[in-house]
């Protein structure tokens, strides 16, 4: 089983990151570029095949360590 | 006065805290190493800066899950001295024993030189061998020190007086929100921040000014 997690900084939060690509951007020549956000991809593959139970392990692994929840939100999704 | 100094793979600071340690208190610090779980007996535990787990995933966040990181939390709670600098710093906030997070400068730059900060809480058993408002300088080196924390967490740590170093006006290497450099805990007994007091503690050093944090947390007499 394959699962995908987002991980992004939390609205109100500063992206120094996220800043720099968009002028980097606008560098580039794209116009029309209002905000960039930058965030972690995780890909998960999983051994076991209960996705109900998939779902909590990984909400659990973003708690416990892929996301820091003081500045970021996670999104899990199952393939 | 006994104190311990926690290792980590990555860690480069280690054998400055060490030194610094062991020349202000008179005795070699022990050592504890990531995978133990017990500490000795000890007055203050010291987490070095550097990059451990070569800065992975966040700075800090692998070695905040250690086992050694449970041993530091039950020492903390029982009332133990704490301090973290620089990547001891960030490990504190991942493991959940300060409040806030520590996230890239807003230079985008790694920042390496002296700053001055100002003594923004005197009341506290780190900062008690200095004035109100002192201004000491330090040297800083990291690429992570500007402190984020939501507006209800910085209300508290400010109205609590919990902020106790703050760079010094127009000298905010990072852009941590309200110049903050450096925090306690609620009790007072868990100390994290950026910059290096133990790199600034006899002449060689070209000044001495964080030396008294030191003398204060270990209780040494001047």
């Amino acid at each position: 089983m394959k699962a995908r997690i987002t991980v992004t900084l939390k609205n109100g939060v500063l992206d120094p990151q996220g800043k720099a690509i968009e002028h980097a951007l606008a560098g580039l020549g794209f116009d029309g570029i209002g905000s960039v956000r930058q965030g972690k991809v995780f890909d998960v593959e999983l051994t076991g095949t209960d996705k109900a139970k998939a779902e909590a392990d990984l909400k659990a692994m973003c708690d416990k360590l892929l996301a820091n929840t003081v500045i970021e939100n996670y999104a899990v999704e199952i393939a | 006065m006994k104190s311990a100094v926690v290792l980590l793979p990555g860690l480069n600071r280690d054998r400055d805290m060490i030194a610094a340690l062991t020349k202000i208190s008179g005795q070699a610090p022990a050592t504890v190493w990531q995978t133990d779980t017990e500490i000795p007996d000890v007055d203050l535990i010291a987490i070095p800066g550097g990059f451990s787990f070569g800065d992975y995933l966040r700075c800090g966040a692998i070695a905040a899950r250690m086992p050694v990181m449970r041993a530091v939390a039950e020492k903390a709670a029982k009332g133990v001295m704490v301090i973290g600098v620089c990547n001891g710093f960030q490990i504190l906030v991942e493991a959940g024993l300060l409040p806030g997070a520590l996230m890239r400068n807003a230079s985008l730059k790694f920042v390496c030189r002296q700053v001055k900060l100002q003594v923004a809480n005197a009341n506290t058993m780190f900062t008690r061998r200095y004035k109100p408002g002192q201004i000491i300088r330090s040297p800083v080196a990291h690429h992570d020190g500007n402190y984020f924390a939501d507006a209800e967490t910085l209300a508290r740590l400010e109205g609590e007086g919990q902020v106790v170093f703050r760079y010094a006006e127009g000298t905010n290497p990072n852009g941590s929100i309200n110049d903050i450099a450096g925090i306690v805990n609620d009790k007072g007994n868990v100390l994290g921040l950026m910059p290096h007091p133990e790199n600034l503690i006899e002449a060689a050093h070209g000044g001495s000014d964080g030396r008294a944090l030191f003398e204060g947390a270990l209780g040494i007499a001047t």
